[in-house]
């Protein structure tokens, strides 16, 4: 299996706070690997890493090979690796609909001149954004709020929309960051079926925070775990659900 | 000594004269900055205010039939410092407390409201022209061989490094040693904390501004002594100056606004006697931009990192 | 009631004291020393109205806002639904020149400047959230630029409009690369800052701009070719080709309808943008940088591409502005221009354009209406910017985004 993200020795540290210490791991294509580790362990830290919005004081991190790591955070977003935040940060005052098509500014002619005289290429690629946007809505089950505005959304519904926005990108690696957070067992099992749905049909790889163990388990194919700062532990399910390192971790000495 | 070497002395005394009244307005800015985010534009005003009520009472004391200089100073100093200080109170009880929590461009914005308004009270209530006032104190000391440059350092600019440093100190001490300074700082650090450990932290943040106010206050009779002459208008450019010294020092850090006071006072002073005097504002101003651009966190502070 | 009384009554005399010796005693120059002299009318105005006022605001002000005050429906991107509506407007504003007093037109043209000015502003401020204290730097641009290029190069208005804009964007793109990436209230300085940079250079580049006397003689604009004067020195004047009597009224209407012109271009082109990629762009800017980040947009680019633009209409709007003047000088090109402008944006509500011109026009009349309270403009302005922020900081209208719909 290749791999398409690699993260070598990554480390962050905030003043005297370390709060990533050496964490190297990789996601496959076309696999869910899964990210957990006890509050505080630096999950979201390395997402932060990863996606750009740190930068990391040593490491490396690479996408199919090119070096990400001291890549502002659009840049990386543009190279196919898109992410979601724990307090889902949306558009609020722009409708659904908008809010993708924001998302696919790059694919869109954004000319001055384009768009002022509405060229055919103009024209042409808001088409095909639209279309996008619209299949993707309906992949979520938001299409008949296309044009409500976001903030009036529920937050289940503001999750799914989190995720259409990220999916319109095209991307080849999608990070989530705790997407079942807040959401009732009902929308858990539906943001399980999505987040397969996401890597079978779609062929996108994913790389999830989740405390939410049943999902985690259930849908990762892989698991790295996370204890503060460090990876402790990284294989498939089962066996992370045996290992004492983790359960050390999670739970404190037996 | 050469004379070149004592021209060059001449602009270090006229630069850390400069400087320290710089220093003492930068503080103002760099306390309510710390304390709650907020640039205080009108903070330029209070300075302007100081001066002209420090003048409105040495006046008044002339014409009571006080001449001694060593009873006109102190007494016109602490008048305008209390009086002054009632304007910062004012201003942040009126235009900044009901603003807090919004948007941090809201209270900005009412800060340029407040200057303005501010400016024209002042025209309006003492009139559009400068206000001139004989010099109280003359003479100073002269070093060097006569014949060649002499470096002279007015008494005035005695008097001023020695308030300057007075009222420093002062307020260095009331921060670091005093429970009250604890609190200011403690506020500083995390509002939200040191409200749950029972700080009133609306008095803390009022008596920051009073004390920026009450420093202003003495570096606008400084001013009003060394330079003899006031106007409505000279808070908005030395405000920006005194501005340009917090950042440059490192916002937030008192300090960092004293030595970014010298050193900006020590810039204008050579930029203006071997540039030109025209153009001295304009260093000012570049070197803002600069600071910004290059190091946004000054000499002293700290870089930021952007929760996510 | 008692309580409200003495909190008033603690107010007027913390009013009082503080007050008094500003206002209360006013300095005089008398030979060569100083006196003063008592006035106890300014502070006894000063400390009734402070009690006044506080009294008021704690009884009538809580009553004033549990009334249900109907909300105005009226917005731009509303009207924009509705040509005729629009028709109607444009029809009503070229044709009252016609019959109004050549005071007025003049009154009105300067009010178009000022619509332009704010649209161009509400662009940087009200569409990308950038605060800009500067913006009168571009202004000045413009307006130099062609005074310039009419001295040095004899180039007319109607080359030197395009030119102006141009050098006004090079100016916005140069200022805003370096400066962008800084947080909102730095970004607010460093604009002023570069504000008071160029008014010093105008003031001080005597060779270059005249210094504080300014540059005149600039060309008034021509209508093809025929210039609005009672004689010309090359080809016929504008009254000779129509065969009409001279009046000078024709150039203020010329003046005039020009200004309506550029403005109806500037609230479409703007409208237009705000349906485009780059319009949403930066209403997704304002709302939340970090969001923007993660979808791949360069927020510097955006935050630059509005800067630019904004800086363009400032330009054409400053070239108008020489053109009609025929003589400028920095004076006009103070802080307190970018002030006024930044107060016109935010009263019309960021965002909204139909607020903005609403705004402007009142900015603009205002003082002339209120032409006693002249000497107390200023005060009462800065008084304004408070309260408005106190009050109502998003303005005078609600305003409704020109928003994507998907036709099913």
């Amino acid at each position: 299996m290749t791999a398409l993200l690699q993260v070598d020795g990554l480390s962050m540290r905030f003043g005297g706070l370390v709060a990533v210490d050496g964490v190297s791991f990789e996601v496959r294509l076309g696999e869910i690997l899964g990210l957990i580790g006890p509050n505080g362990a630096g999950k979201t830290t390395v997402f932060n890493c990863i996606s750009g919005f740190y930068r990391p004081t040593a490491g490396q991190v690479r996408l199919d090979g090119e070096r990400l790591d001291r890549e502002p955070g659009h840049r990386i977003a543009r190279r196919g690796l898109v992410r979601t935040f724990q307090n889902i940060r949306l558009f609020e005052n722009m409708t659904v609909l908008e809010n993708l098509l924001v998302a696919q500014h790059d694919h869109l002619d954004t000319r001055l001149w384009s768009g002022l005289l509405a060229t055919r290429r103009y024209r042409q690629r808001m088409r095909t954004a639209l279309d996008n946007a619209v299949s993707w809505l309906e992949t979520v089950d938001l299409a008949e709020l296309a044009d409500r505005e976001a903030g009036t959304l529920s937050y289940g519904q503001r999750r799914r929309l989190e995720i259409a926005r990220c999916m319109v990108q095209q991307p080849r690696l999608l990070l989530l960051d705790e997407p079942a957070a807040g959401l009732n067992p009902r929308e858990t099992a539906e943001l399980d079926a999505l987040i397969v749905a996401l890597r079978d049909k779609h062929g996108v790889s994913v790389l999830l925070i989740e405390h939410d163990m049943h999902l985690v388990m259930g849908v990762s194919d892989r698991i790295v775990v996370l204890d503060q700062g460090r990876v402790i532990a990284a294989g498939r399910p089962e066996q992370i659900r045996r290992d004492p390192a983790v359960i050390k971790a999670y739970l404190g000495e037996a | 000594m050469p004379d070149s070497l004592l021209q060059a002395i001449q602009q270090v005394v006229n630069g850390l004269t400069l400087g320290s009244i710089y220093a003492l307005i930068a503080i103002g800015y760099t306390m309510v900055y710390g304390i709650i985010g907020m640039i205080n534009f009108a903070h330029g005003e209070i300075y302007m205010i100081g001066a002209y009520l420090g003048l409105i009472a040495v006046t008044a004391l002339v014409l009571l039939g006080i001449d001694s200089v060593w009873l006109l100073l102190p007494l016109a100093l602490a008048f305008s410092v209390i009086v002054t200080s009632g304007y910062g109170w004012a201003m942040e009880r009126i235009a900044y407390r009901p603003l807090r929590g919004r948007h941090r461009l809201v209270p900005l914005i009412s800060a340029i409201g407040v200057s303005i308004f501010l400016q024209n009270y002042v025209q309006l209530t003492q009139g559009a022209r400068d206000v001139a006032l004989a010099q109280l104190i003359r003479g100073g000391w002269r070093l060097g061989e006569a014949g060649g440059f002499q470096v002279y350092i007015s008494y005035v600019q005695a008097i001023i490094a020695v308030v300057a440093i007075l009222f420093m100190t002062l307020l260095t001490l009331f921060v670091s040693r005093t429970s009250l300074g604890r609190a200011c700082r403690a506020t500083a650090q995390d509002r939200v904390m040191a409200r749950l450990l029972g700080i009133d932290t609306d008095r803390v943040i009022a008596l920051t501004f009073v004390l920026g106010a009450a420093l202003a206050a003495a570096a606008g009779i400084l001013v009003m002594l060394h330079y003899g002459l006031v106007n409505a208008h000279m808070g908005f450019v030395v405000g920006i100056k005194a501005f340009t010294a917090a950042v440059l020092g490192g916002i937030g850090s008192i300090p960092g606004a004293m030595l970014g006071g010298v050193l900006l006072g020590l810039a204008e002073s050579f930029a203006s006697a071997y540039l030109s005097t025209q153009y001295k504002d304009v260093v000012a101003f570049s070197l803002l931009v600069l600071v910004l651009l290059f190091r946004p966190t000054g000499i002293l502070g700290r870089p930021e990192v952007e929760k996510v | 009631m008692r309580a409200r009384l003495l909190d008033a009554g603690a107010w007027a005399l913390l009013a009082l004291l503080l007050a008094g010796p500003m206002a209360g005693l006013r300095l005089q120059t008398e030979g060569t020393g100083l006196t003063l002299v008592t006035q106890w009318r300014p502070l006894a105005v000063i400390v009734v109205l402070v009690f006044v006022f506080r009294l008021l605001q704690q009884t009538a002000l809580p009553a004033l806002t549990r009334l249900a005050l109907p909300k105005p429906r009226l917005s731009g991107a509303g009207l924009a639904r509705h040509p005729a509506v629009l028709g109607l407007l444009f029809a009503v504003a070229v044709i009252w020149p016609f019959f109004a007093s050549r005071g007025a037109i003049d009154l009105a043209t300067l009010a178009l400047i000022y619509v332009m000015l704010g649209l161009g502003l509400n662009i940087v401020v009200g569409l990308a959230g950038l605060l800009d204290l500067g913006y009168v730097a571009f202004y000045a641009i413009g307006a130099y630029g062609f005074a310039l290029l009419a001295q040095h190069a004899g180039i007319g208005f109607w080359l030197a409009l395009p030119i102006c804009g141009i050098l006004a964007a090079i100016s916005g793109i140069l200022l805003g690369f370096p400066v962008l990436r800084l947080r909102g209230d730095y970004l607010a300085i460093v604009t002023l800052g570069f504000g008071e940079i160029v008014y010093l250079l105008l003031n001080n580049l005597d060779g270059l701009t005249g210094g504080p006397n300014g540059i005149g003689g600039i060309p008034k604009p021509t209508l093809f070719g025929l210039e609005f004067a009672r004689r010309s020195a090359d080809g016929p004047t504008f009254h000779e080709f129509f065969g009409l009597e001279f009046s000078s009224s024709h150039r203020v209407i010329f003046l005039y309808l020009l200004a309506l012109v550029l403005v109806v271009i500037t609230l479409a082109v703007i409208h237009r943008l705000r349906t485009m990629p780059v319009g949403r762009a930066w209403e997704a800017l304002r709302e939340d940088e970090i969001a923007c980040r993660a979808l791949g947009l360069n927020p510097t680019s955006i935050k630059l591409s509005a800067f630019a633009l904004g800086a363009t209409f400032a330009g054409f709007a400053g070239c108008f502005f020489a053109a009609r003047q025929g003589f400028i000088s920095p004076e006009s090109f103070t802080f307190i221009e970018s002030a006024i402008i930044l107060v016109i944006v935010i009263l019309g509500g960021m965002g909204s354009q139909a607020g903005i011109v609403l705004a402007a026009v009142f900015m603009t009349l205002l003082p002339e209406l209120a032409r006693e309270f002249d000497q107390y403009r200023m005060l009462l302005f800065g008084l304004g910017m408070v309260l408005m922020m106190i009050w109502r900081p998003q303005g005078l209208l609600p305003s409704r985004r020109p928003r994507l719909e998907l036709r099913q």
